[in-house]
């Protein structure tokens, strides 16, 4: 393969500093965090930068806390240190578990979670996992700041509603109240998943309250449905009647494509079998 | 740019470009060829090398990103005196290769997953190697060789 096409690395010690360089090299600049998807894009000539700014030399953009009742996980976090993280594993152990998920060991060595999520990649896991958590990103560019909600933020496929110079700071979690649960399950064949499902539940007593189904790998977004939420609320036992029509509305949003991971006849069975086992753990 | 690193236990200076990955200087620069490059897009592992004990894809890893760190590569296991490693020694006690072209990435990523873990289970093991493909000896003799090794590393550490 070729070797990579020459670029120059800028290291910005602050994110107002990033934020200018992005908006200086416009077009011809990328932010440049793990590389684990834009480098294997650059290699293949699919996209060219003359600039990468490396986000990895502003101090603590990496920090993982608890405040207020959300987990603060900073842009530049790696995969490996969020699955690792005390912090995450006690107050919000579906996010752990999903990490230890992601791509392999070398990939979450280096990937970070901003990274992923500003990729855009349609095959992300913690995409899909974030958007039923109702997560948010907190991003800055010369505007401001701003937080934008984790559906507001992917708008397509390697596409967000970032503007040129606005950066990914950090992502909030809510973590989960007691009447709280959460999924997340996903399918794999080869090296990208062909599924991933992410189910947030919040009951009342036996009774479901709100649910939030999200499916990600099948399009080119992670997806979710209203008419699926609404048919996953109700007591238990009506649900289980309902998870067939739910996983059947949530399969018609997401309108699954064909691709090397599947079929989309494939993928809308495995939607169904996938909703109905994220439910049996949620409530486990 | 120059890069300092430490590199198998000695300090190296290297000029190279801010696109150069880690693969191409070390298997054009320095001639350390044991490192092999395969997939390109970080999926068979073939071309693992550890950086700050964790293992990272060199095909596309910037060597820019070694700068300050401490590298270790399959030619960086065996004693002074020419010992092989004990991974190294249990993947020919276990015949875990063919032609191997895959053992070098096979035996750094079991070093990542033995450092943090001396006594991993088979599941453990599988989770930690499920990101290295082998094509052609298949994977039973490779966890087969990794708990082996562990064995011997214990045995090694009770001496």
């Amino acid at each position: 393969m070729m070797p990579l096409r020459k670029f120059s690395i800028h290291q910005p010690s602050t994110v107002a500093e990033a934020s200018q360089m992005l908006a200086q090299y416009g077009e011809k600049g990328r932010l440049y965090a793990g590389g684990t998807e834009l480098l294997l894009a650059m290699k293949h000539d699919l996209l060219r930068y003359e600039h990468l700014v490396d986000v990895k030399t502003i101090p603590d953009l990496n920090r993982i806390e608890l405040k207020n009742g959300a987990l603060m996980i900073g842009g530049s976090a790696t995969h490996r240190a969020i699955e690792r993280s005390a912090i995450v594993k006690q107050s919000l152990p579906v996010l752990a578990e999903m990490e230890t998920k992601v791509a392999n060991i070398r990939v979450r060595a280096c990937g970070t979670l901003g990274g992923n999520l500003c990729f855009a990649e349609p095959h992300s896991d913690p995409a899909t996992l974030l958007t039923a958590l109702g997560a948010k990103a907190h991003v800055q560019g010369k505007a401001g700041v701003r937080a934008i909600a984790m559906d507001k933020l992917i708008t397509g496929a390697y596409e967000t509603s970032l503007a040129g110079d606005e950066l990914l700071v950090g992502v909030e979690i809510p973590v989960l109240a007691k009447n709280q649960r959460a999924a997340y399950l996903k399918f794999q064949l080869k090296e990208r998943p062909t599924l991933g499902l992410a189910l947030f539940l919040e009951l009342d007593g036996d009774n479901i309250k709100k649910a939030s189904a999200v499916v990600g790998s099948v399009s080119v977004s992670p997806t979710q449905s209203e008419q699926a939420n609404r048919l996953l609320t109700g007591t238990r036992a009506q649900v289980e009647k309902q998870i067939g029509d739910a996983a059947e509305a949530l399969a018609n949003a997401a309108d699954p494509v064909d691709d090397t991971e599947g079929g989309a006849d494939y993928k809308r069975h495995l939607i169904g079998v996938f909703l109905r086992r994220a439910f049996v753990k949620a409530l486990a | 740019m120059n890069l300092q690193f430490t590199l198998n236990g000695k300090p190296w200076s290297v000029d190279c470009e801010p696109a150069d990955t880690l693969a191409e200087v070390l298997r054009n620069q320095l001639n350390l060829n044991g490192t092999k490059v395969s997939c390109e897009v970080q999926v068979c592992g073939a071309c693992t090398v550890l950086v700050d004990n964790l293992p990272v894809s060199a095909c596309t890893y910037l060597a820019y990103e070694a700068r300050g760190k401490n590298l270790l590569t399959v030619e960086g296991l065996e004693k002074a005196d020419g010992t092989l490693h004990p991974i190294q020694q249990a993947f020919i006690d276990d015949f875990a290769f063919q032609c191997g072209y895959c053992t070098p990435g096979m035996i750094m990523a079991a070093k990542s997953l033995l450092d943090e873990n001396p006594n991993p289970s088979r599941e453990e093991i599988i989770h930690h190697m499920d990101g290295n493909i082998c094509r052609c000896t298949g994977y039973v003799p490779i966890v087969a060789a990794i708990q082996r090794a562990a064995g011997m590393i214990a045995k090694e550490k009770k001496q």
